[in-house]
């Protein structure tokens, strides 16, 4: 066990290394989220009014960062199996649990940090919620990163080529988002969308930390976005677990 | 260190399935240097791969550096290095984070010294900080065995170690790996496609060819043993005598193998070089006239070719 925690420390370091060289990373991968921030969050004001509608919207463009930038996590690794470096750390003892969790993790605090920057900016055009409201959705939309990473991992490494993995991820992650209520909440849907849209759990996330940025904390509604979290993050785990000890990791 | 018996694997694909290794058996001993050699798409990454635990073999078994292969791979694991064909490192990271990740992967330390140490080993010292991309082709190679070393395994294996490198870097590789045996008494096995490699470097050639071992032995051993002395034979009128000499030849004992060729004569002999006296004894006495004798010994091209009936350089 204390293996597998000082393993998955090392690749996290080795993963994080040269994000940290090399910062504007973190920027770039919030670029898009913040476009639709500035560019269409103004858009819905109008709409909804202004304070409501900063808590409605600022919650479905995390989720919206997490789909996108942790669903892109697996093109990293098939570089990694393309050069020869995940063959390389897998002839070595390092727990394969590790190999996957190392990464994982990294790209959670990406993911958490880059939530962060959209929370900022979300304030500067308006946003305001309370605190813990906000502190329990970036939970939240970070536990969903471990989960939508390591399914972007799986698929990689099923896949093994970017030219395969690229259009899988993009027919998934689509339906996924606009299902989800993202960019508006699914409530303002037609009965039959709406009842196609409780079949996806990002869904429940989406409305649990917009619950939680509107302060309704002790609700239903953040209890089983938290439940289907920990949920997805429990299956999706497992199977990265099971792919990367499988002899073809 | 290597013991392998019956080891094979089948690829499943869709065109259906592919033997890529077929029953291998081996034997490597401790500070052995021992070869494959065979041309592209013999069997020998897969056969490596399966030794260091990378594929599971769908046939057979092996203990490597002492541990069984199927039973406790982690313990194959450290006990061994792997330098694969391809390396295996991230073009973007600087040397000396590679370096230290492996040793603390293989929880060698103190990290720093170990790091120093291998850089001075392999002619790295002064680049811990550039990226693993501005290297030159024979330093990228240097530290993939920088990394294969990290936590002095008894075994490093090494897949091509030098195809792609210049002459020069080739040979100074070879230079590196020869230290490694004499110094550490590290066990090598690797794979080569090139006869001089195999020639040059190791004490013991398994030639591969379509996933069998079609023959072994020292380089000096597998030239004698399969092939013979090459005997090239000009005759002063090769339409009269090619016919009366070639059965004068090959009555005689040494003389694998007679027969015409061009102007003469070319045959494959046993202990050519003793064996030539006796040629022209029993030519002289089948009155046979000579123009000229020429002995050449065989290299391991003609091995190849005398075992699998194609010439090494087609089938690569
Ligand atoms: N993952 C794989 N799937 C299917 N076939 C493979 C795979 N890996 C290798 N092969 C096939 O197995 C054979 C042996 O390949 P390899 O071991 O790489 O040969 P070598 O290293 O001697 O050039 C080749 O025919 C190759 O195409
Ligand atoms: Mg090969």
């Amino acid at each position: 066990m204390a293996k597998v925690v000082r393993d998955t420390y090392l690749i996290f370091l080795r993963y994080l290394r040269p994000t940290l060289r090399n910062r504007m990373v973190l920027v770039f991968g919030a670029v898009q989220p913040l476009v639709y921030l500035v560019l269409f969050g103004p858009l819905l004001t109008e709409v909804f009014g202004g304070a409501r509608s900063w808590r409605v919207f600022v919650p479905g463009i995390l989720v919206q960062l997490v789909l996108f930038g942790a669903g892109f996590a697996g093109f990293a690794l098939i570089a990694d199996l393309r050069s020869g470096v995940a063959e390389r750390l897998r002839v070595t003892p390092v727990s394969r649990v590790a190999l996957l969790l190392g990464r994982v993790l990294r790209d959670a605090l990406l993911l958490a940090v880059q939530a962060s920057m959209l929370v900022a900016a979300g304030l500067l055009l308006g946003l305001r919620a309370p605190v813990a409201g906000v502190l329990v959705g970036l939970a939240l939309v970070t536990a969903l990163a471990v989960a939508i990473a390591s399914l972007s991992y799986v698929l990689a490494m099923s896949t093994g080529r970017e030219d395969a993995f690229a259009p899988l991820l993009s027919t998934v992650t689509l339906p996924l988002m606009l299902l989800s209520g993202i960019l508006l909440p699914m409530d303002l849907a037609p009965g039959w969308l709406e009842a196609v849209s409780w079949a996806n759990p990002f869904r429940y996330v989406v409305d649990a930390t917009r619950a939680a940025f509107a302060g309704d904390y002790a609700t239903a509604t953040v209890g089983r976005g938290a439940a289907v979290t920990v949920a997805l993050v429990v299956v999706s785990v497992a199977l990265g677990t099971r792919r990367f000890r499988a002899e073809n990791a | 260190m290597i013991e392998a018996r019956g080891l094979g694997r089948t690829f499943t694909t869709r065109q259906g399935p592919v033997e890529a290794v077929r029953g291998v058996d081996l034997d490597v001993d401790a500070g052995e240097i021992v070869g494959f050699l065979g041309p592209n798409g013999a069997g020998k990454t897969t056969t490596l791969r399966m030794l260091t635990t990378l594929l599971a073999p769908t046939a057979g078994n092996a203990t490597v550096a002492g541990c069984d292969l199927r039973a406790d791979p982690a313990g194959v694991r450290r006990g061994i290095g792997y330098v694969a064909q391809g390396g295996g490192t991230d073009p973007a990271l600087p040397i000396g984070e590679e370096l230290e990740l492996q040793a603390r992967l293989y929880g060698v330390g103190p990290v720093a010294e170990r790091t120093a140490e291998l850089c001075a080993r392999l002619d790295l010292e002064g680049l811990e900080r550039r990226p693993v991309a501005s290297l030159s082709g024979g330093q990228r190679r240097r530290l993939d065995i920088a990394l294969g070393l990290a936590h002095r395994p008894r075994l490093l294996f090494l897949d091509e170690p030098t195809t792609g490198l210049d002459p020069h870097s080739r040979g100074d590789l070879w230079d590196h790996i020869r230290r490694m045996r004499a110094e550490d008494g590290t066990t090598v096995f690797l794979t080569t496609h090139y006869l001089e490699e195999a020639d040059a470097l190791c004490d013991r050639i398994l030639i591969m060819d379509r996933g069998r071992i079609v023959a072994e032995g020292t380089p000096a051993e597998l030239k004698r043993r399969v092939a013979g002395d090459v005997v090239t034979v000009e005759l002063a009128d090769a339409a009269r005598d090619a016919g009366r000499a070639c059965a004068a030849l090959a009555g005689l004992a040494a003389v694998r193998e007679a027969r015409a060729d061009g102007d003469g004569l070319r045959l494959r002999v046993d202990n050519g070089d003793r064996e030539l006296m006796g040629l022209m004894r029993a030519l002289d006495g089948a009155g046979v006239e000579l123009a000229s004798l020429r002995l050449a010994r065989p290299t391991l091209d003609d091995v190849f070719l005398t075992v699998t009936g194609r010439s090494l350089r087609e089938a690569a």
